[in-house]
């Protein structure tokens, strides 16, 4: 039972690394990026790369797996993102899926389609006890290592002064302006930053979570309810929300797994009907 | 006053309600494609099914506003009904397209409540949730629906008891582009009605058209109701002349390759959906002969380019050319209507 819930919240955790960006530009920005997972995926590879090619050990790959899909996240969104912005949202939907197709392929293209296989190094294999708890080690770093990065981006949104000209920006990026904040650099460095803890996240879930070209559209929808769910005004919505879908997840496939993903779809659903602005936001 | 604005909207409406010279064309070049094009039935078929499952997704993408991304929770529906149906002894097809029809209109009635509510966003995630939800009871309900194997052993009667199935897809063909051509034909009239006015007000500004006395939201129930059946009647379609339904019809690519089909086309003028449906089915015929195995890469660059082009643009373009091109054959006439762009959604 406890098991359930520890693995269920680091699950949550991953989730939430994941989808962070995501919250970020979809619920501050306002840009519905169906390609979030796409980033995701791109730091899985670059572990799953450098550790079965070139043999380098895990937690240096994390770096990299950070900082290649933010490069990519930087370049796409000076490129591309960035005249997006003031679209309707239907024309966000369709470049977004057509980002996560040419995603797919070109994965699917350059690496083959089978699972990747990573090998988490054997200090972080097992389980002990603790408490009368069965208490897996890779897991307990992943809580680590995500309510590291939690606490740290709470810490730069609310007490900084780049968190507070992100909230600006976001707020009225027309003012904000006036202000003589640099909105585009902004938005730029925070979709950087998005894209690289999703690629992050990547690399520590690609255990856990698998690791394939299909990926981004796999995990497209969790990474929709976390931030719809969770609500998008804030970081702590989308932090409680995966922790909750991860709960909920782990806990279903463990005690009702005939009834599959349908709890949750039917729990998102309800959820939006009833609180169409996320369970832990205020109205707007 | 009141009478003359009332006569202007009247003659406004059934001059846009008049078939012209491109439509009829569009038609007759349908339908020698049954005569001329014999060995190419099987996937004019497939375009004719994809061409009204978009249909439906213009009317409430198009006309109301909707952004949908699970609309082939309709499309499965359907083909699953009428797959049943036809399994279990229902063998005639009209009956099976209505009872499809039927059941998804339900459930399009049913849904229709949650998308009323709400941001694009919120719509998006209920919509996918919705065919998300019925993906997996399909999958796990496998004794009704074969499951994981799909529906297998379909045997269709002949339609309206006189023309057999054949091998090469002719009657079904025939038979899928009647009934989109009937389909569409009530959809055009639908939306040159007071009816379809009110819809592309909603779809225009939400809140001036409840404040001029729309009912808003019954009329987006009444169209999400309608182009469920649509969509119902097209996965029907599919499920009876291919004479088997797999969990595919309900997947999330189903619903993002008819966004696709719609937006190809051009969104908000019924056309739109039928001409990308040609446009994407050979693409898609030439990619996936091209590289099979890489042709959704072509499909997402397509897609990319085609919003970095801006959609809008480029479909007022095309039907600028078709209109000069015909208008040349007919008189120059003012439209009374102001014409509503299909620019805000």
């Amino acid at each position: 039972m406890l098991t359930i819930l520890f693995d269920g919240i680091a699950y949550g955790m991953l989730l939430f690394v994941l989808a962070c960006g995501l919250a970020v530009t979809l619920g501050l920005m306002n840009f519905v990026n169906l390609a979030h997972g796409a980033f995701a995926m791109a730091g899985g590879y670059v572990t799953a790369v450098l550790m079965n090619r070139f043999g380098v050990p895990f937690l240096l790959t994390l770096p990299l797996a950070f900082a290649v899909p933010a490069i990519i996240g930087l370049v796409l969104e000076r490129t591309l993102y960035k005249q997006l912005y003031a679209r309707s949202h239907l024309d966000q939907v369709l470049f977004s899926i057509g980002l996560v197709f040419m995603a797919v392929a070109a994965v699917d293209y350059t690496m083959g389609s089978q699972q990747q296989m990573i090998q988490i190094p054997t200090w972080l294999q097992g389980r002990v006890e603790i408490l009368g708890i069965q208490v897996g080690l890779y897991r307990s770093f992943i809580i680590a290592v995500c309510g590291v990065l939690v606490v740290a981006l709470q810490f730069v949104l609310t007490r900084t002064r780049f968190g507070s000209r992100l909230r600006a920006a976001v707020d009225d990026p027309r003012v904000a302006r006036g202000l003589g904040i640099n909105v585009s650099v902004i938005f730029a460095t925070t979709f950087a930053v998005g894209s690289g803890l999703a690629g992050l996240g990547g690399a520590l879930g690609a255990e856990i979570l698998g690791l394939d070209p299909t990926f981004p559209l796999k995990f497209m929808i969790y990474f929709l309810i976390v931030v719809t769910v969770g609500g998008t005004t804030s970081i702590t919505g989308p932090f409680l929300g995966s922790l909750l879908l991860g709960i909920a997840d782990v806990a279903g496939k463990y005690y009702v797994p005939s009834l599959g993903a349908f709890v949750i779809y039917t729990l998102m659903i309800v959820v939006l009907v009833l609180r169409p602005q996320g369970l832990f936001a205020r109205a707007r | 006053m009141q009478s003359t604005t009332a006569e202007t909207v009247r003659t406004g409406l059934s001059r846009r309600g008049r078939w012209g010279l491109g439509e009829i064309a569009f038609w007759l070049v349908a339908a020698a494609t049954l005569f001329f094009l014999p060995e190419r039935h099987l996937i004019l078929n497939e375009i004719a099914i994809i061409g009204l499952f978009a249909l439906s997704l213009d009317l409430i993408l198009g006309y109301a506003g909707i952004v949908s991304l699970g609309h082939a929770a309709f499309f499965g529906l359907g083909a699953y009904v009428a797959g049943i149906l036809a399994k279990n002894g229902i063998t005639d097809p009209l009956a099976g397209l209505v009872v499809a029809a039927i059941a998804s209109a339900i459930l399009g009635f049913v849904t229709s409540f949650l998308v009323l509510r709400g941001s694009d966003l919120t719509k998006l995630m209920v919509t996918l949730g919705v065919a998300l939800v019925l993906g997996e009871l399909a999958n796990q309900m496998s004794w009704l629906t074969g499951g994981a194997d799909g529906l297998q052993g379909i045997s269709m009667g002949p339609i309206l008891g006189l023309f057999e199935f054949d091998i090469f897809g002719t009657v079904a063909y025939a038979y899928s582009l009647v009934v989109t051509f009937v389909l569409f034909v009530l959809a055009r009239r639908i939306v040159v009605s007071p009816f379809g006015l009110s819809l592309r007000s909603i779809r225009d500004n939400p809140l001036r058209a409840r404040a001029v006395g729309i009912p808003v939201n019954r009329r987006l129930v009444a169209v999400y109701t309608l182009a469920a059946a649509y969509a119902g009647v097209a996965g029907g379609l599919l499920a009876q002349t291919t004479q088997f339904v797999s969990l595919d019809v309900l997947a999330f690519h189903r619903s993002a390759d008819v966004m696709l089909v719609l937006v190809i086309g051009g969104v908000g003028y019924l056309y739109g959906g039928l001409i990308g449906a040609v446009v994407f089915k050979v693409l898609q015929d030439v990619l996936s002969a091209w590289t099979p195995q890489y042709w959704q890469f072509w499909i997402g660059l397509i897609l990319v380019l085609l919003v970095l082009a801006g959609r809008e643009r480029l479909t007022d373009k095309a039907r600028f050319a078709v209109k000069r091109f015909f208008g040349r054959f007919k008189a120059q006439r003012t439209d009374a209507m102001p014409t509503t762009s299909a620019r805000e959604i």
